[in-house]
């Protein structure tokens, strides 16, 4: 078989593979609707002060919500397929179009704190592994263990208290300064400006993560067989760590930053909305502050799906990377 | 050497258990040294730490901060361990069936931890908790929800590998029941690593918890150390204290029962013991 027919049949089993999770997922999420107490004819009826029983019956009659169990859940499935999760009758808009709006600052959010996390986890395990016991060593794992140990929601309300209130250095909270009407490169910046303490909040628990990961991970390899084997051969000491073992020693933890991500979005929520960063995670509070379940049910379907999809493309990069993870 | 020597062995261990010992001390104390409920006015509002009688200050509405503290500890420590529990017999339960029967019951779990693992856990305890309205039953059930299948994939794990060893198979010659096996045999033999993933799991709740009551989930009639960060929230500016100390105590709990966590992996783990 040739090596693209062999990666495209790889592809195509993990695709497979995430049908299922993805159905239980919205199969959940349509239980956990159901657990909650009142429908959406409830808080149509709530908000519009006055509904005689035969509205909200003729309305339940519209919605479906009369039907059967199986009949609702296969509604809603068909809904969901079509990208339909109902409607916030507190925005006064469709929850898909909401959720949407939000993407974009949550990704960004994201995409920045994992490449600071995984960028700097791995530069500090590094040094910690390649001078293993020493002070160095020692500093950076009381470091991690410390920033393990933090409440994110914390950290973000201390930094706003030392580069923002005291030292004036970043805005409080929001993505952008609205007022100024920037453009272009101006923007761009303003946004960045606004970007760097939510991105040091979230990171910092992952970087501690990453770093004992790398650490471990390094000194996992170093044990090798194939490390003897160089050495026998006379490479250099700094040539093994940099060039043999650092290239073994990064796997795990790519595969760790996929894992992780359904941890970053449970943090995005706690730090979105301790910097009022316009992305899901304010969203999701803001719906639980307004109690809108439907709203709140959506972003978790969707955050769900994120995880699926991003653990998808992350096996892609791994399989590339190790070639031998496709033959198992 | 007896666990307690390999234990002390680990000075982080030593000193979290110290740490830790403190905070219990505190939670236990906290009627004796602040009888008043902690949500009541005890003295002038904003005051910050030291004057007008408060040890760490007071809130804008005169709520003594080192009080919800103590309160707090509590909460904290009451919910992380109840938490855990549920959370470990679930898993021990779940685990071990699939871990000693294998085939569809197997299949079954091992799916449906997938799920678990794919879903975001704290999105999913936000959901819950906001689900049931929330208060101390809800929000145990909803940390137990989300960590359970840790502890049943571990289970399953050790069981696997247990299940097939000659005392096992010595057991059912004896006739022993399926059930007299898993709990009386095999669990024994897995209670080291379950003791470990427990103990880090009480760090991981209380720091849900706080999340949770930060975010405005948590029960309402109860203080808790999430809760007073929350409410400070908007005072960052004009009252630092009230945001900052109850943070220190996260910290500092959750530090100190991880080193403990630590510690216990080390000592009941011997194969690891001589890594570095």
């Amino acid at each position: 078989m040739s090596h693209f027919a062999r990666r495209m049949r790889y592809v195509v089993k993990r695709l497979l593979q995430a049908i299922p999770i993805v159905i239980a997922i919205v199969v959940l999420n349509f239980f956990l609707l159901q657990l909650a107490e009142g429908d959406a004819v409830d808080v149509l009826a709530g908000e519009a002060g006055s509904a005689t029983p035969e509205y909200m019956a003729e309305l339940r009659a519209k919605f479906g919500l009369d039907q059967p169990l199986p009949v609702q859940l296969a509604i809603y499935l068909k809904n969901v397929v079509v990208f339909d999760l109902g409607y916030s009758f507190r925005h006064e808009m469709p929850v898909s179009e909401l959720i949407l709006d939000r993407v974009v600052p949550t990704l960004l959010l994201m995409v920045s704190t994992i490449m600071l996390a995984v960028g700097f986890g791995i530069v500090l395990g590094l040094i910690a592994a390649i001078s293993l016991n020493t002070w160095r060593d020692t500093a950076i794992s009381i470091f991690a263990l410390i920033t393990y140990a933090t409440p994110l929601f914390w950290v973000g309300l201390m930094l706003i208290v030392v580069f923002s209130l005291n030292l004036g250095w970043f805005p409080t909270s929001g993505m952008e300064n609205f007022a100024m009407f920037y453009e272009g490169w101006d923007r761009v910046w303003d946004i960045a400006h606004h970007l760097v303490l939510p991105t040091i909040t979230l990171s910092l628990f992952y970087l501690a993560l990453y770093t004992r990961l790398m650490r471990a991970s390094m000194l996992e390899q170093a044990g090798q067989d194939y490390v003897t084997t160089a050495r026998a051969k006379g490479v250099t000491e700094n040539r093994i760590m940099f060039v043999h073992v650092l290239r073994n020693a990064l796997l795990p933890v790519v595969t760790m930053a996929g894992v992780q991500v359904g941890a970053l979005i449970g943090g995005s929520v706690i730090v979105e909305s301790v910097f009022a960063w316009p992305g899901l995670g304010m969203l999701a509070f803001e719906a639980l502050f307004a109690r809108d379940l439907n709203l709140l049910l959506g972003i978790f379907l969707l955050s769900a799906l994120l995880v699926v999809a991003v653990n998808l493309v992350v096996d892609l990069i791994y399989s590339s990377l190790d070639p031998r993870i496709e033959v198992s | 050497m007896t666990f307690w020597k390999l234990f002390i062995r680990n000075r982080g261990a030593v000193v979290g258990l110290g740490i830790l010992a403190l905070i219990t001390l505190m939670a236990a104390s906290a009627s004796l040294f602040y009888p008043e409920d902690p949500f009541s006015l005890a003295g002038q509002p904003m005051s910050p730490p030291g004057e007008n009688g408060f040890l760490l200050g007071s809130d804008s509405l005169g709520r003594d901060v080192a009080a919800g503290i103590a309160h707090g500890a509590k909460t904290s420590l009451l919910i992380g361990l109840m938490a855990t529990i549920v959370a470990v017999v679930v898993g021990i339960v779940m685990g071990a069936l699939a871990g000693y029967y294998g085939g569809a019951i197997d299949n079954l779990l091992m799916r449906l931890t997938e799920m678990f693992q794919t879903i975001p856990s704290f999105v999913f305890a936000i959901l819950l908790v906001a689900i049931m309205k929330p208060s101390i039953e809800s929000i145990v059930i909803a940390i137990a929800v989300v960590s359970w299948p840790a502890v049943a994939r571990l289970v399953r794990g050790e069981f696997l590998s247990l299940r097939n060893r000659e005392f096992v198979q010595a057991c059912h010659t004896l006739g022993m029941s399926d059930i007299r096996i898993m709990l009386g045999e095999i669990l024994p033999n897995c209670l080291s690593p379950i003791i470990v993933i427990g103990s880090l799991m009480v760090a991981t709740a209380i720091l849900i918890e706080s999340g949770l009551a930060f975010l405005g989930l948590g029960d309402p009639n109860i203080m808790s150390w999430g809760f007073q960060i929350g409410a400070g929230r908007t005072l960052l500016r004009s009252a630092w204290w009230v945001c900052t100390f109850p943070g220190i105590a996260i910290l500092l709990t959750v530090l100190a029962i991880n080193l403990v966590g630590e510690g216990m992996n080390d000592a009941l783990n011997p194969r690891l013991r001589e890594r570095t």
